[in-house]
């Protein structure tokens, strides 16, 4: 491709008359601070976002028997991920069709049913109403066509259960589009080719619009200023995978996922368990099981290790770690972060615990300099002037690769406008 | 804890560090004014940020855990706040000493009260000795830019006596609020 370096004028062009809200606000090398400073925009976010589009809300092995039950956030709402007698999993609205309580109080169990402590309706695990007391007050038993509210749509892919607040859309395996093979690399890495998400969840308190989070887990041109502190006391490679000398890409996957393959570097290297930054002689087992499972591809898997991939709108895949983000408030934010376990994954499944507590969680020593960054960027933006984020980084010298997708440097904001492209075209959806 | 880890007979799981050994009886030779002064002199390094006059106190098997959801589940096994040994401890000093560990950047303003101390037994320690235990409350007032925070929660400490000093071997903060969400915990809980 031609690499011409276009003038500010060309690319951040003058506020468009006649067009959407959002043409004004969001535009191909800068976006308007206002996006993440006014209320009225979060909250038509939740409604043409956060309750329409695909939402990741939990793993099937958090609730891995029947009749387990777990609560979980879908942005704003309480909900309760369910397992029942047939094995089905659901996600119901913790709320009692008589008087709005929540119904279910504890954070987890089994059981099949809930019961509301104010009155005492009861409903199955699947948010069915099964009896209230007194009955004759309603004419009888079953005579209340009522039920626990339900997330519309439920669905799952590789155990990741996602909820759609819409009666309709795009599948889910439409919205996750290319993302689906990021999943599917990580769960390759597990000798049984399956994940769990049963090692708990840090809750990280964050004061920071989501989209800065979501902004930021594809950004390769932070990690060597933000985290300079940690990789230089550790002796970390990492950083070298973000220099302007990486031969890593940003790839827009479409749909307003985006990746950082590191896959150039570690194929480059050649060496399996590189990018766990360990050596297959520290993990015999784990490497064993692999060759057993993936024979002479086995090697391929541990040299390319896991994906770093930003999943719209809230689930971030950073190799080991599964985030899961979900807004609070306009300013405000939760971080749900957990060690991904590799089914038959020996060893390595407690190293991925214990580097992950090193790394995320409200005292990780990378995620904590983020979140500082988040909060200081929120704090920034809420200043008059100059008004506008610049999301232009590597605009001049993007690329479209075999697959057709979009991709950019190691360094490059190619995620960051992937991410608001699709954003813009859901706020723009009518309400 | 992970069915499917306990499953893995080659990486057998070490016993918790909380309870998994045996509570003994308080050890001797322990007087409840040092053991106070030893715990008011930790807060107040911790406070001041004096991060190698903090580091210098533990010992070299030391753990330091903040778990998540009460007392929390296994740490080998689930994740954690904090759950450092002494390479790890070594670690974040070193990070937060490189003055662009942002989180701790410009560092917190801080003071902490420690009170209702309570000896309550004594655990066998790898080197053949029994630490001692005991445990406080800890009322800690942050100040940062993103505003300030009042943390609570209950402070296990196991002391041991190494050339004539006391000596920090383990310190397990379980926060009040660590069933919710919490915000960055940049400094020394």
């Amino acid at each position: 491709m031609t690499a011409v370096v276009p003038s500010p004028s060309d690319v951040v062009a003058e506020v468009q008359e006649g067009g959407s809200r959002y043409d004004r606000l969001i535009q191909p090398a800068r976006v308007h601070g206002t996006l993440y400073t006014d209320p009225s925009i979060f909250a038509e976010e939740l409604r043409k976002i956060w309750h329409r589009t695909w939402v990741f809300v939990g793993h099937e092995s958090e609730v891995p028997q029947v009749n387990d039950y777990v609560r979980k956030q879908l942005a704003d709402q309480d909900v309760v991920m369910t397992r029942d007698k047939e094995g089905e999993v659901h996600l119901l609205i913790n709320r009692c069709a008589h008087r709005g309580l929540q119904v279910c109080d504890d954070k987890a169990g089994n059981s099949s049913s809930f019961r509301c402590p104010y009155h005492g309706w009861t409903y199955r695990n699947t948010g069915e109403l099964l009896g209230y007391p007194y009955n004759k007050g309603y004419g009888g038993k079953k005579q209340l066509p009522l039920g626990m509210g339900k997330v519309a749509r439920v669905a799952s892919y590789q155990g990741f259960v996602f909820g759609s607040l819409a009666e309709e859309g795009p599948s889910l395996e439409e919205h996750l589009g290319a993302a689906k093979g990021e999943i599917d690399r990580l769960v390759g890495l597990s000798p049984e080719g399956k994940v769990s998400l049963d090692a708990g969840w840090l809750r990280h308190k964050t004061r920071s619009n989501w989209k800065f989070l979501a902004e930021n887990e594809t950004d390769g041109y932070h990690p060597q200023f933000v985290h300079g502190s940690i990789f230089g006391v550790t002796g970390s490679p990492i950083g070298e995978l973000y220099s302007d000398n990486s031969t890593a890409v940003t790839r827009n996957l479409g749909d307003g996922h985006s990746e950082n393959d590191l896959r150039p570097e570690f194929r480059g290297f050649a060496e399996p368990m590189r990018w766990f930054g360990t050596t297959p002689d520290r993990v015999p087992h784990y490497v064993a099981a692999m060759k057993e499972a993936h024979g002479d591809a086995a090697d391929r898997v541990m040299i390319e290790g896991a994906p770093h991939v930003m999943i719209f709108p809230n689930l971030f895949i950073a190799e080991i770690q599964v985030f899961n983000i979900q807004p609070v408030a306009v300013g405000e934010c939760v971080q749900y972060s957990t060690a991904v376990q590799f089914d038959g994954g020996h060893e390595l499944n407690m190293r991925m615990v214990s580097q992950s507590i090193g790394s995320v969680g409200p005292a990780g020593m990378l995620l904590a300099d983020d979140t500082e960054m988040y909060e200081r960027n929120q704090r920034g933006v809420a200043m008059a002037d100059p008004e506008w984020l610049d999301v232009r980084r590597g605009l001049h010298r993007e690329s479209v690769d075999e697959n057709g997708f979009t991709i950019g440097t190691a360094t490059d904001e190619t995620g960051m406008r992937g991410f608001w492209n699709h954003y813009k075209s859901l706020m723009e959806a009518e309400d | 804890m992970s069915v499917m880890t306990q499953q893995q007979g080659d990486a057998a799981l070490p016993p918790r560090p909380d309870n998994g050994a045996e509570l003994l009886e308080v050890p001797d030779g322990w007087e409840a004014r040092e053991v106070e002064q030893f715990l008011y002199r930790e807060a107040r390094l911790a406070d001041e940020n004096d991060y190698d006059g903090w580091e210098a106190l533990w010992t070299d098997d030391a753990i330091y855990w903040v778990p998540v959801d009460g007392e929390g589940d296994h740490p080998r096994t689930t994740v954690s706040i904090i759950f450092d040994n002494r390479s790890r401890i070594s670690t974040r000093m070193k990070q937060v000493k490189t003055g662009k560990r942002y989180a701790q950047a410009p560092p917190s303003n801080l003071r902490r009260i420690i009170g209702n101390v309570e000896f309550i037994g004594g655990r066998a320690n790898a080197e053949g000795g029994v630490d001692l235990e005991i445990s406080a409350n800890v009322l800690a007032f942050e100040s940062r830019p993103r505003g300030n925070t009042l943390w609570g929660g209950r402070t296990t400490y196991r002391l041991r006596r190494v050339d004539g000093q006391i000596r920090l071997a383990y310190k397990k903060v379980v926060l009040v609020d660590n069933e919710q969400a919490v915000p960055t915990l940049g400094f020394l809980i």
